[in-house]
């Protein structure tokens, strides 16, 4: 296991270079960069910001450059944001886009594999029907409807609820968390069903009733063990993805998250903001996959690395 | 999902001599959920290519008609007159510049379910492409290919779309759209070269490959005529659930401002103009929502039933 773990975590390095010198590539084979915007710079002034930012250099020269800072975790200064290191924007950014991931995912995780758990006790009852039913609206229900219609609801018409923006630990966050977690919600009720519909059948559960287990040890210390594999597998790149920033959601509740940061970064062509966010969403599903990887063992006692 | 009891007992009366998709079909239709999935998908389907003809002949109104009367160019509620009593004109009233709505969802539906088909094929042959390679061949190849993908799965969606975009940008409104269905395509085959993998490395090791081998058959005919037509059932299921994951991934892109550019729209571009007025005109989010809302639930039930359908053992219960 250890070694395991020690080799996992040693390919990580490498597999982050791949993507950021993938990203890089992208970035510089498209036509156009930072500089070719809607204002055009006298030509003079161009030249003193290229040499300023090593950008006259050799190709070679700046790609070298690039790798050096990413293996040294530091992405230099924003072209978009001069004086604003990506480091600090990344460290302003991911504390929000974070707390908003996490509840959210916790949020789905709770709902999710209760509802699927009591869908799968209860097959083909109006319990299962309807929160099938429900996941089904959850994934088929765009960000962009859902979380309007949650504002307009409680904080347009009813007013219970802050409508928008970033306020910390607060009432703010409530519907942000409400609806970015309904599609994973959704997600995990559908898997934690199927999961635990094929479980209750095998032979381990039958044995666990037999030796006179309460119904609710044989499900919760033996079922849903086996049965939340898939959710755990799930999980893995649905938490990076959630706290590297969504910006759908982060766009509609005037969240200052990652997403958002993400998206205008790529449009106004700022390499060292974009490289910066790209590693540090690889870094996250690197690492996600690894605890899945390892969490698999603990949920699944015949898995041995 | 209504219906898993009366299809599982269908399960268990195997009839001499009907192929694998009479047997899926017939099973499809007892799913009452997948059928009223089709219906609907059909019934929008039908709304988007026939519907704005009919509107332009009975009201005259197209998806970019702005009316010449300025007291018209207001956003009116669904079914309601410029003097505010009841009427068919506008069955989703109107936007700010006094468009009607109906025939811009409409034209938005068109958008949206060719993105959804079209960029669902691109990603199919890629992903048929990649995946019967890698897996008929083995190896080193299928080492490397699968370590590529495992790559790509980490590099942001978002960021090759948008490059993909800016590098082939065309600046006519239906170049963009080429461009983004092949975009589209392009960052969603991963799953399906997968799933084609896996298919391929296990057929591959039967006898029939074995014999059409052994008379001489070169490798892309055996991949082509062999392997891909029996690795396709899984592979139209997960083709027919790529199609409302396609369109929801352009739809958030057109909401971003980066899909569909005007005049033409689709649901994302319309929902993110609806969402500027939320608080005043709602009806101008919640219109073309609610109708991604019902066809993306429809297309996913039908995909769930054709799973449930072409494959009984993937069948839950």
């Amino acid at each position: 296991m250890g070694r395991f773990i020690l080799r996992r975590l040693i390919v990580i390095g490498p597999m982050l270079l791949v993507v950021v010198s993938l990203t890089w590539g992208l970035i510089r084979l498209a036509p156009g960069n930072f500089y070719s915007g809607e204002k055009k710079l006298p030509a003079a002034i161009e030249k003193n910001i290229r040499e300023k930012y090593g950008l006259d250099k050799p190709w070679y020269v700046q790609y070298g450059r690039m790798l050096a800072n990413t293996v040294r975790g530091d992405f230099g200064e924003s072209l978009k944001y001069p004086g604003t290191s990506v480091n600090s924007i990344l460290a302003a950014t991911l504390p929000v886009s974070a707390t908003l991931g996490v509840l959210a995912y916790l949020l789905a995780l709770v709902v999710g594999v209760t509802a699927g758990t009591i869908a799968a006790l209860r097959q083909n009852s109006t319990a299962d029907y309807a929160s099938m039913a429900a996941a089904m609206l959850g994934i088929s229900m765009p960000n962009f409807v859902l979380g309007p219609t949650l504002v307009l609801l409680f904080a347009l018409t009813w007013y219970w609820l802050p409508p928008a923006r970033w306020e910390g630990f607060s009432t703010h966050l409530i519907l942000p968390v409400l609806t970015l977690s309904a599609v994973y919600m959704a997600y995990i009720a559908r898997l934690t069903r199927s999961g635990m519909l094929e479980v209750l059948r095998s032979n381990y559960i039958r044995t666990a009733r037999a030796k006179g287990l309460s119904e609710r040890e044989v499900v919760v210390r033996h079922a849903l063990r086996g049965g939340l594999l898939p959710v755990v597998s799930f999980s893995g790149p649905a938490l990076a993805f959630l706290i590297s920033g969504t910006v759908v959601v982060e766009r509609i509740f005037a969240l200052p998250g990652l997403g958002n940061y993400f998206i205008n970064a790529n449009l106004n062509r700022d390499e060292p903001l974009i490289i910066g966010i790209v590693a540090f969403m690889s870094i996250a599903v690197l690492v996600f996959n690894l605890i899945v990887d390892v969490a698999y063992a603990f949920f699944d006692p015949r898995i041995r690395y | 999902m209504a219906a898993r009891s009366t299809s599982a007992a269908s399960a268990d009366v195997p009839v001499a001599g009907t192929s694998l998709w009479k047997d899926a079909f017939r099973r499809l239709r007892r799913n009452r959920l997948a059928v009223f999935g089709f219906v609907v998908v059909c019934i929008i389907v039908l709304a988007s290519a026939v519907g704005p003809f009919i509107i332009e002949h009975t009201t005259g109104f197209t998806y970019d008609y702005i009316p010449t009367d300025p007291a018209l160019v207001t956003s009116l509620p669904p079914f309601t007159a410029p003097d505010g009593s009841f009427s068919w004109v506008h069955p989703m009233g109107t936007d700010d510049a006094g468009r009607d709505i109906l025939a811009r969802v409409l034209l938005g539906g068109r958008i949206s379910l060719m993105v959804g088909v079209i960029s669902t094929l691109v990603s199919l042959v890629i992903g048929l492409a990649v995946g019967a390679t890698a897996g008929y061949v083995g190896g080193k190849v299928d080492e490397a290919i699968m370590r590529a993908v495992d790559v790509l799965y980490s590099i942001p969606y978002m960021m090759v779309v948008i490059v993909l975009l800016a590098f082939f940008g065309g600046r006519s409104p239906i170049g963009q759209l080429v461009l983004l269905f092949v975009a589209l395509g392009a960052v969603s085959w991963l799953t399906m070269a997968r799933i084609v993998r896996g298919q391929v490395m296990s057929l591959k090791a039967q006898e029939f490959v074995l014999a059409a081998r052994a008379t001489g058959v070169p490798a892309s005919k055996i991949i082509l005529r062999h392997l891909v037509p029996n690795a396709l059932g899984p592979v139209v299921v997960y083709a027919t659930l790529t199609i409302p994951s396609v369109m929801l991934l352009e739809s958030f892109l057109s909401f971003l401002g980066l899909g569909v550019q005007a005049p033409l729209a689709s649901w994302g571009s319309l929902a993110a103009d609806g969402i500027q007025n939320l608080a005043v005109f709602p009806w101008q989010l919640i219109c073309p929502g609610l109708t991604m809302a019902v066809t993306l639930f429809s297309l996913n039930f039908l995909g769930d039933g054709l799973r449930d359908a072409l494959d009984p053992q993937m069948r839950k219960g």
